[in-house]
């Protein structure tokens, strides 16, 4: 019986605030939405990089008879097969770094750019010579570019080494700007949802007053007079998780729908990752809500 | 039941103090009057005994508990054992008679069954049989504070304070109430009642204790209301 009438004093006391709870459970929504799709998009980010970095690969191309003319460290002309075969020798002995790597030819470069460009005005002019052979070096680890970088560049013959995760970097960066933005977002939001729901529970507790006066003088706990105040802010905040992971699994299934269609090349994270993170949120609302809430009674609602 | 040992209440921004080293010890099953003009300390005093105050310096005992000493925590438990009554009646106009009275037993989480079955008898001891579902503002005055003793009274308290109980009520009214009193103090309970009443003080004739601007000035065994004023 001791719930039923802790239930009823918080339906009673969520009834007569409604502007004020509604408030509150949309600028909770709002926030811990946010706060969801910046852990989300952290997630993405991570899956993408997981997925892209054991592809991408780097590139270390070889001068070409046209490099000589207008790249100094060319200026040996066209890489010889015997600098060719050396880098592979050093490529092979770097087993801590390099897991594998593979010869591609100019004929087969001019190839793979035809295919990609069919339309360039350039195929008639251009022959397989123009295109410089490579090593595609595939690493163990994607991030020790560097080590390739500093072993080979500036070696006879090597025209350039080239990281593919570069291209990548870019985009990630945007990813990553998205979700410092939508933190910086959600603790602003947080930080007016917090205010709301000290202002909430402060009317609240000033309206039920008389209450909460009678409840002291006949002797009611501290936990017993403030749990109602405690367990409505908790409840306003439950509204706000709900509501926010509704939003969040509409955007995944807007995101799965309509973007997947359009935005081929990315891996978009699966609607269990929306549903891990949903938990989180609830706990982080309501924990929120109920600390406020118990602090703010601390100071208006004395013993 | 409650005993003062030199207590000195001096509220913040106050030169002069509302008690000024007031000592008295009341025994349990007393029936003692509290008088002295607005302004004497009677309220301090209540709200010391409640433990709503601290006092500046001195001692509180109530119920044989020293006030200074006990930690905020402990201070609802110490309230479930007196029962309280006030001039306003504070009672909750949302709720029925018999709810306001009930409220009091569910918020120190006493069973359902124990509540149904203690409401009526007290309402029933307090004269109010036959009124447990009306609203409070259907009622006059005098039925009013009577709701607001049973509530104080349901919990059989050791210690019932009330604070000008009669103020608001007639003096029909004000007579039924301290035939009340009268009787829950005959069944043990100490009773502690601030008023300014003098017919009410001259005729019960009960120990009067009068306070004049934070002075103890008179402990009287079987008082009046005064002869100065």
């Amino acid at each position: 019986m001791r719930a039923q009438f802790v239930l009823s004093e918080i339906g009673v006391g969520l009834r007569r605030n409604l502007t004020m709870t509604i408030a509150v459970v949309v600028s909770v929504a709002l926030s811990l939405a946010l706060a969801g799709s910046s852990l989300l998009v952290r997630d993405q980010v991570n899956s993408m990089k997981g997925y892209w970095y054991d592809k991408v690969e780097v590139s270390i191309y070889f001068c070409t008879k046209a490099d000589a003319r207008n790249s100094p460290q060319c200026d040996k002309g066209a890489a010889t097969d015997q600098q060719v075969h050396d880098i592979k020798d050093q490529l092979d002995k770097m087993t801590s770094v390099v897991q594998s790597s593979t010869y591609e030819s100019s004929a087969e470069a001019y190839k793979h750019w035809k295919e990609m460009n069919p339309d360039n005005p350039l195929i008639s002019v251009l022959g397989p010579d123009a295109m410089p052979q490579s090593w595609r070096v595939k690493l163990n680890d994607p991030t020790k570019y560097d080590v390739i970088q500093s072993a080979f560049a500036g070696k006879p013959g090597v025209k350039s080494v080239e990281d593919q995760r570069k291209i990548l970097e870019n985009l990630f960066g945007l990813l990553n700007g998205l979700q410092t933005a939508a933190f910086v977002i959600m603790v602003l939001m947080l930080f007016v949802a917090l205010l709301l729901i000290v202002n909430t529970v402060r009317v609240s507790a000033y309206s039920r007053r008389r209450e909460t006066g009678i409840m002291r003088l006949v002797g009611a706990s501290n936990f017993y007079v403030q749990m109602p105040f405690i367990a409505e802010a908790a409840f306003s905040a439950l509204l706000g998780a709900g509501l926010a992971s509704g939003l969040l699994i509409g955007g995944h299934f807007f995101v799965q729908n309509w973007l997947a269609d359009r935005v081929q090349f990315i891996h978009f994270i699966g609607l269990s990752s929306v549903l891990a993170v949903i938990p989180l949120l609830v706990v982080v609302g309501m924990g929120m809500a109920g600390i406020a809430a118990f602090f703010t009674l601390r100071k208006y609602l004395k013993v | 039941m409650i005993r003062f040992d030199n207590v000195s209440k001096t509220y913040p921004k106050q030169n002069r103090p509302a008690l000024d080293n007031v000592s008295l010890e009341i025994e349990k099953g007393e029936f003692v009057f509290l008088v002295g003009s607005s302004g004497s300390g009677k309220s301090t005093f209540l709200r010391l005994c409640l433990r709503e105050e601290r006092p500046s310096t001195g001692a509180v005992h109530v119920l044989g508990k020293d006030l200074g000493k006990l930690s905020n925590w402990k201070v609802p438990h110490m309230r479930r054992q007196l029962g309280t009554v006030f001039q306003d009646f504070r009672l909750l106009p949302n709720k029925t008679v018999a709810q306001n009275v009930a409220f009091a037993l569910e918020v120190i989480g006493k069973p359902k069954s124990a509540i149904n079955k203690v409401v009526p008898e007290v309402l029933e001891l307090v004269g109010l049989g036959g009124k447990e579902d009306r609203m409070p503002g259907e009622l006059s005055g005098g039925e009013q504070q009577r709701v607001a003793i049973a509530r104080a009274f349901v919990n059989r308290p050791m210690l019932l304070i009330a604070d000008e109980p009669t103020g608001n009520l007639d003096p029909q009214n004000s007579v039924g109430i301290m035939k009340l009193l009268d009787r829950i103090n005959r069944t043990g309970t100490t009773v502690l009642m601030a008023t300014h009443d003098q017919a009410i003080v001259d005729q019960m004739r009960k120990r009067v204790i009068e306070l004049d601007k934070g002075l103890l000035v008179r402990d009287q065994a079987r008082g009046v209301y005064g002869y100065q004023h």
